[in-house]
């Protein structure tokens, strides 16, 4: 054991030369496009979560934003998930979905775990149906919270997908019984980010907050991330948003690829989560189920 | 996330890159921001096809009269109501550059918002009601921007439909505006008289108001200097973590500014150890040819092994960043309860993070009046520049060479409570020669220990005159050196009758000779040897000082007895004198002696023998690690 900083004294640097210019003439660097920008700070944020916190997971929806957020840590963490992905099941999703699921958690190398969720009786009689049927879902995540004890879960939610999480930070508190308090939100800046929760709470971490609808399609693209075939066209109809089969349902689109569907986003005023039952039920269910931590 | 009205891409069809500069509109509330930028965008090409034919129906529909400021409202709503309006950003393009308007005006965390971003800011525009004049805002908004260190100031004198268009008034108003940004350092780019509503001034020089010659805004805001790209800046690549997933050992971070290759020759600070960069690893392609610049995340392997940890900076040899433990920031406070001298913090810088004590608050600002400038504390929502001192060494630089690694964060309880940039490293310290090369020591500090059985520590005995410090601390040497260790005694008095020869009893020269204590203590403990140190260092943020000098070596004794005994002993006869008048500055009578309230050992030597005293000094310094057990501690040790 060393009680002194042996290397904190003096060891033959001199760090105060003035600053010099350091790039010759011609060797810059080729400049970062849009999608570069956006990875970049993803990969940021993902390092400063596994540096921060104790113990981490992922939560996969098996949707595309959560694929591009698995796709976003193995560049972090050069070429692995070095922390468990976890999917919270209603056992309700669709075939494709566990197909999905199946092949790419053994393709991808992944620690997944799926966990299930407690049956409907269990939940909030009072929210309307689909919300109630989302509600389970979160009963399922405090379950599988308190079972592994992580306090951190990265989730691939965006700010341009739905009003209330505009307001969403990217690591952002959840307390005791994993609420989301909307009012009493640290600052954060500078990408410095508040990564103590209090004892027994944790922080839901969002690496991919700042990226839109059209972005996760433009990437999904450019590096080629497998998609489920749900999100393409077949009868006039694709799915923009994919759930539970029994409260998501499509819309009409005849984009077959993915420069079709991101053509179709220019074109578009429908918002992405349209084909969600929970979001149109009441005013207030997606605000409520956010405080009582939904995603 | 950003309000993009035109699209962002900043490339010009031949390829070269425009210009982009980022800024914002301040100025009292009612003075027409909102105005000014809608007609910003319309004369600048910048809305969508059909928005304000649009908008301007709709008003008639509703039997309004059309506002520009209603466009704003409109991009707004339709872009999302949620999106919280300190994420907007407006751009928009002039002839030669590209436009951020960062920071919406007219909302309500203002302070806050204007700092985190408009410490970014190339430049601003300070608009003025020419009915109105200017108001108490205007200069608040005038001097935040001198805060902020924002230079590229172009006033605006908006409304001037409502003066007639009258150059009298504009003049007055202009010298006006013009002393008190002077007054502040900031010399205005352009004063021009506008109507925002009509256009005058805008984009074009109207007859209305033909006796201006100078640049419209459109002009001035064409004439602002972009910041330097950061990729034009040294290197400096902040490191996140280091990875070893596989047989790489992978040094991870976000190129803050400057750039790599493969082959570099890199310095990494503060430790000031060089190296040279081996390969730039990627995936699923690695590793990478070529050069990455400022805002990739990245992963470098070094061609040799060395201690590198979370916090350090890459930087090429010859341009790196300084190491400090003090720097001068200039800092806005978001806590509920006052930032104050003395207090304890953790910094921030990237992310490094040191804890760290206010030394000093040099001013303490509320933006809101800029009345206080009590420079006692800095309130929520207020502003201040302060000296920090640091428990740990970091690499910084200036904000002004570096806006990245030149900023910090200040968190409380875990939890964010202020930002600020770094004005200055070195604050408040002598300016050290740069041709001083410090040498270290051949040996390792492990032989040391090997041969002492024991490392190096420094013991520092505090406690009123003749409370027994020197006997103990003279009991102590004794004891360690017949064990076969190596201890130095250095008493104040002795200290003072040579090295300390200069100084007083003032509270200055106090300090002075406790951190001339303390440097001399912390440099033996790092050779090996035991310091003790017996002092009475009344002042507790002195001793605090030499703590942070010394850092993990430090153990702190305090002698705490009473005082009706240590005058009853005085051996030197000072108390004695003390009562008599006859000397000043005299610790011990009165409450000017400061007790520590985490010493890691109390010992009342009225109620014990310096045998016993001594056994449980020796026993401290074995629960904390300073001397070794048996020779089994020894060997966990090494």
């Amino acid at each position: 054991m060393h009680l002194l900083r042996t290397d904190s004294g003096a060891d033959g640097r001199d760090s105060r030369t003035p600053v010099s210019e350091q790039i010759p003439v011609g060797l810059t660097a080729p400049s970062m496009d849009h999608l570069d920008q956006l990875e970049a700070q993803s990969i940021y944020i993902f390092r400063e979560a596994f540096g921060r916190l104790k113990k981490i997971a992922l939560l996969w929806s098996l949707g595309k934003d959560s694929n591009v957020m698995i796709w976003l840590a193995r560049k972090a963490f050069f070429g692995r998930l070095p922390f468990p992905a976890l999917h919270v099941d209603t056992g309700k999703k669709f075939p494709e979905m566990y197909r999905f699921r199946d092949h790419y958690g053994k393709e991808w190398d992944l620690d997944l775990r799926v966990e299930p969720c407690p049956p409907i009786d269990a939940v909030d009689p009072t929210l309307p149906p689909a919300a109630r049927s989302a509600a389970r879902k979160t009963e399922g995540l405090k379950m599988a919270l308190g079972k592994y004890g992580f306090d951190g879960l990265i989730a691939g939610i965006r700010r341009d997908e739905e009003a209330t999480r505009a307001k969403e930070r990217v690591f952002s508190p959840r307390g005791l019984e994993g609420n989301w308090d909307v009012r009493d939100q640290p600052p954060e800046f500078w990408d410095h980010f508040n990564a103590s929760p209090p004892q027994g709470a944790h922080l839901r971490i969002h690496p991919i907050l700042h990226w839109t609808e059209a972005d996760i399609w433009a990437y999904t693209k450019r590096e080629n991330i497998p998609i489920i075939p749900l999100y393409l066209s077949q009868n006039g109809k694709r799915y923009r948003s994919l759930g539970d089969q029994d409260i998501t349902n499509p819309v009409n689109s005849t984009a077959s690829n993915i420069d079709e569907i991101l053509a179709e986003l220019e074109q578009t005023k429908v918002p992405e989560r349209a084909g969600r039952a929970l979001d149109h039920e009441t005013e207030d269910a997606f605000e409520r189920l956010r405080v009582a931590g939904y995603l | 996330m950003n309000m993009i009205v035109t699209p962002a891409s900043p490339a010009t069809p031949n390829g070269t890159t425009r210009p982009q500069v980022r800024i914002v509109i301040v100025g009292h509330v009612d003075h027409g921001k909102s105005t000014l930028v809608g007609r910003l965008l319309h004369e600048t090409g910048s809305l969508p096809d059909g928005k304000l034919e649009m908008l301007k129906a709709v008003s008639a529909r509703r039997g309004m009269p059309f506002e520009w400021s209603f466009l704003l409202d409109a991009l707004q709503t339709e872009r999302d109501q949620g999106i919280t309006i300190d994420t907007t950003q407006i751009r928009f393009r002039t002839n030669s550059r590209d436009i951020v308007l960062i920071d919406a005006p007219g909302h309500a965390e203002f302070l806050r918002n204007m700092i985190t971003g408009a410490s970014q800011a190339d430049g601003a525009v300070l608009i003025i009601d020419a009915l109105e004049g200017v108001r108490d805002q205007t200069r608040r908004h005038g001097y935040l921007l001198h805060l902020l260190g924002v230079k590229q100031v172009a006033v605006v004198v908006n409304k001037m439909d409502r003066v007639d268009f009258s150059a009298d008034r504009f003049k007055e108003i202009s010298d006006e505006i013009s002393a008190h940004l002077n007054g502040l350092g900031v010399t205005p780019t352009a004063v021009i008289p506008i109507s925002a509503r009509d256009g005058d001034g805008v984009a074009e020089r109207t007859d209305r108001i033909g006796w201006y010659k100078g640049p419209t805004v459109v002009e001035a805001l064409d004439q602002l200097e972009p910041a330097r790209p950061l990729e034009a800046l040294a290197l400096r690549l902040p490191v996140q973590a280091i990875y070893k997933f596989d047989d790489r050992r992978i040094v991870a971070g976000r190129i803050e500014s400057g750039s790599l290759i493969a082959g570099d020759e890199i310095v990494i600070m503060p430790a000031g150890k060089i190296t040279k960069i081996k390969t730039v690893e990627s995936w699923p392609v690695t590793p990478v040819a070529g050069r990455q610049g400022a805002g990739r995340s990245v992963g470098i392997t070094l061609d040799r092994e060395l201690f590198i940890e979370r916090g350090d900076i890459v930087a090429h040899a010859g341009s790196a960043p300084r190491e400090t433990r003090r720097l001068r920031a200039r800092i806005f406070w978001l806590h509920d309860k006052p930032l104050a001298k003395g207090d304890q913090l953790l910094v921030r810088c990237g992310p490094k993070e040191s804890r760290a004590t206010v030394v000093a608050i040099e001013k303490a600002v509320d933006p809101g009046e800029l009345s206080s400038t009590e420079n006692k504390a800095i309130g929520r929502n207020h502003v201040g520049e302060i000296d920090i001192s640091l428990s740990s060494p970091i690499a910084a630089d200036p904000y002004t060479e570096n806006p990245r690694t030149g900023r910090l964060v200040i968190e409380v309880s875990g939890r964010i409570a202020g930002g600020g940039l770094v004005l200055s490293v070195d604050a408040g310290q002598r300016a050290v020669p740069v041709d001083i090369v410090p040498v270290e020591s051949a040996l390792r500090p492990d032989e040391r220990s090997a041969r002492y059985q024991h490392n190096g520590a420094v013991v520092w005995l505090t406690g009123l005159p003749a409370s027994g410090k020197s006997t103990l601390a003279k009991a102590l040497e004794r004891r360690l050196f017949t064990n076969g260790g190596s201890p130095i005694l250095l008493d104040g008095d002795t200290l003072r009758a040579g090295l300390n020869n200069d100084l007083g009893f003032s509270a200055a020269d106090r300090s002075e000779n406790i951190r001339r204590l303390a440097e001399v203590a912390t440099h033996l403990a790092r050779n090996g040897h035991i310091a003790i140190v017996a002092a009475v260092s009344p002042a507790r943020e002195d001793r605090a000082a030499a703590r942070r000098i010394a850092d993990t070596a430090f153990r702190e004794i305090h002698v705490a007895t009473p005082a009706e005994v240590c005058e009853d002993r005085d051996p030197k006869g000072h108390y004695k004198k003390a009562r008599a008048g006859a000397l000043a500055s005299f610790t011990g009578i009165g409450n000017d002696y400061e007790a520590p309230q985490a010493a890691e050992l109390v010992i009342d030597t009225s109620t014990r023998t310096v045998a016993e005293a001594a056994d449980e000094i020796e026993q401290m310094l074995k629960t904390t690690g300073v001397l070794f057990d048996e020779m089994v501690d020894l060997a966990a040790n090494i």
